[in-house]
């Protein structure tokens, strides 16, 4: 196992490196002086430029400016946002935990709904509730999820009124910011209404976040589970005379949701992509719509900084997936 | 001499046995239906809108559909805020999701087959360096890394083909790059090697062909990937511009007014899902058709 360990780990270094490449290329790339593109329309003045671009290191070397890039990062050391002033890494980790909820959120709601209709579609092949299941996932699939949540809002907020348009938990409620997760901390505090509050500004985003994440579990829990009920063992176990839910609940149901579980995994990277336009329409305030913004206001060191460190999430993220599938499959742990 | 129509009946045979697998799939069926009425309406959007997409009429701003309580005959599905004919702003539309869908995937998979025949063919320090760098690409978010993508090249749509293209690029090298491994040390590739083909003969006529079915189905998924991605950019204001009668763009053009007018929001969207659910129902029939375990089952 420790060996397996070593070999992934071995293996994300020349990621890790290239993603810092991408990363402090980034703002190298920029076509025109980095210093002027930051002050934007205003202008700068010869002094201040000259300040700045001392400060940012842009006129040292171009692998000094890495060197000293890469020794930051382990340090803590991710830039500071032209916004804000502050520094990159402390606005990433204070909006972070708003995404995480969302994406939790969702991965949970996208697995409760996803596993049992694939695995009962897989079940009753060829019936109509196969068909309908498979033809919604498949519609989930296709879905442009940034289209989807508009309409929900039309329906939800606009029409029957039942949830907020926008936000994380009403202006109304205020408690001290515990876990960074709302629904915990609104628990917490013992206000009431807050909990509720929290959760109705959770839902909307949360399915739009699942849709396209539970119409793959589907999809391939469905796939799964039928090349499982096809195996010898199954139908060994069935000739043998168990009950159909034994043979579906014990024999071929953990088999099957091997592959599943690698699929929920590296569904944690396209929810990345996915929290982008999630927050950006319900103006959730996580690390996707700081991305957005930071993109659209020119902080190129947030964008920069962000771009690292979310990538570094998927990363650490794929790995742990890697790992969990060598404990659960040990033909991978050994090949 | 004989040997001319002896592979053209193959090939005949080859389809015909295709067409079994792939017509056996209703779904796949109508997504291709669905699929060749979409290049219809775009080859011939300039017959068939009735309006200029372009054209804003200042006295009909937000007009409903025509079924609908203040709509009109002449704005079947309404106008837009700034008087524009949505039916014909849709109608137009398609140009662009089926261009943006052909030259992404064109990009794509000419990339990735180049890197992935390069890196399978030679190994070596030819596929580690290939390879790590398309890991790095997969490392990010596809979308987060076209959006900073197109941040550095500039809004527009041809910068926003370029960045999807890169992003779904790395798909295309690893399957192309996998198949040459499993083909390579195959006896016909030994037998053309020893027949005397170099390098560029065995990697893009005798091995390439025989690497294509999975190649097709990426593509054809790419194809929805990409109308999607630049559908998501265009919302997020880093595609397609206006007035560039693109959906993505026209929903976001229309975000402001979700609740007063339904119409500019619901009819965009409704053809961006209409398009990628026929090409995705195309694909998973293909993928049935061209996979030869699923064929026996």
């Amino acid at each position: 196992m420790i060996r397996f360990l070593v070999g992934k780990l071995a293996y994300l270094i020349p990621t890790f490196i290239g993603i810092t490449v991408v990363a402090f290329g980034f703002v190298r790339l920029l076509p025109g002086d980095p210093v002027l593109l930051m002050a934007g329309e205003r202008g700068i003045s010869p002094e201040r430029h000259a300040q700045l671009s001392a400060q940012l290191g842009f006129d040292r070397p171009i692998v000094v400016q890495y060197w000293d890039f890469v020794t930051g990062l382990f340090q803590g050391d991710f830039g500071t946002s032209l916004a804000t002033r502050r520094p990159v890494l402390g606005e990433f980790l204070t909006l972070f935990p708003a995404t995480v909820e969302l994406a939790v959120c969702a991965i949970i709601l996208a697995t409760l709904i996803g596993i049992p209709l694939g695995v009962f579609a897989a079940i009753k092949r060829g019936s109509a509730f196969d068909q309908i299941s498979m033809g919604t996932a498949l519609v989930g699939y296709s879905m442009p999820i940034f289209w989807w949540g508009l309409l929900l809002i039309i329906l939800f907020s606009g029409i029957l009124g039942w949830t907020p348009v926008s936000g994380r938990i009403d202006l109304l409620y205020f408690f001290p910011n515990g876990t960074g997760f709302m629904l915990i901390d609104s628990l917490m505090s013992g206000q009431s209404g807050a909990f509720r509050s929290a959760l109705s500004h959770l839902i909307l985003p949360a399915i739009v976040l699942a849709t396209i994440p539970m119409a793959v579990i589907a999809r391939q829990s469905r796939s799964a589970m039928l090349e499982v009920l096809s195996e010898d063992y199954v139908r060994t176990a069935r000739a043998k005379g168990m009950s159909a839910w034994r043979v579906v609940g014990v024999h071929a149901l953990r088999n099957a949701m091997i592959p599943v579980i690698t699929t929920i995994g590296l569904q944690i990277g396209v929810m990345m992509a996915g929290a982008i336009l999630t927050e950006t329409i319900f103006s959730w305030p996580g690390v996707g719509k700081w991305m957005i913004d930071s993109i659209s206001r020119r902080d190129y060191p947030s964008v920069q900084g962000g771009l690292l460190l979310i990538a570094g999430v998927v990363m650490i993220v794929n790995l742990i997936v890697d790992l969990l599938y060598g404990i659960i499959n040990p033909r991978i742990r050994h090949s | 001499m004989t040997a001319t129509p002896k592979i053209k009946s193959e090939r005949g045979r080859a389809l015909r046995e295709f067409w079994f697998y792939f017509s056996e799939n209703r779904g796949a069926v109508i997504g291709l239906a669905v699929f060749v009425l979409l290049i219809a309406i775009a080859i011939f959007a300039p017959l068939l809108a009735p309006h200029n997409p372009i054209q804003q009429y200042r006295d009909f701003l937000l007009t409903p559909p025509a079924w609908q309580e203040g709509g009109t005959g002449q704005f079947l599905l309404g106008t837009d805020a700034v008087g524009r004919d949505v039916l014909s702003r849709l109608i137009f539309g398609a140009r662009q999701s089926l261009i943006i869908g052909c030259v992404v995937v064109t990009i794509a998979l000419i990339g990735g087959i180049v890197l992935g025949l390069l890196a399978g063919f030679f190994g070596g320090w030819v596929d580690t360096v290939i390879m790590r760098v398309m890991d790095v690409i997969l490392a990010f978010p596809s979308l987060l890394l076209a959006l900073v993508m197109v941040a550095i090249l500039g809004p527009g749509l041809m910068n926003a083909m370029i960045a999807i293209a890169i992003v779904l690029q790395p798909h295309f090298a690893r399957l192309t790059r996998a198949a040459v491994m499993a083909e390579k040390n195959r006896e016909y590739v030994m037998a053309a090697r020893v027949a005397g083909a170099g390098h560029f003969r065995l990697m893009v006529r005798t091995i390439l062909p025989n690497c294509m079915a999975p190649l097709i189905v990426q593509g054809t998924l790419s194809f929805s990937n990409a109308v999607l991605d630049a559908a998501a950019l265009g919302f997020l204001g880093m595609g397609a511009q206006p007035p560039l009668p693109e959906w993505g763009t026209m929903l976001a053009e229309a975000r402001e007014f979700i609740l007063s007018a339904w119409w500019v929001v619901t009819f965009p969207g409704l053809a961006i899902l209409i398009t990628v659910l026929a090409i995705n129902l195309v694909g998973d029939g293909l993928r049935d058709a061209l996979d030869p375990k699923l064929k026996r089952s």
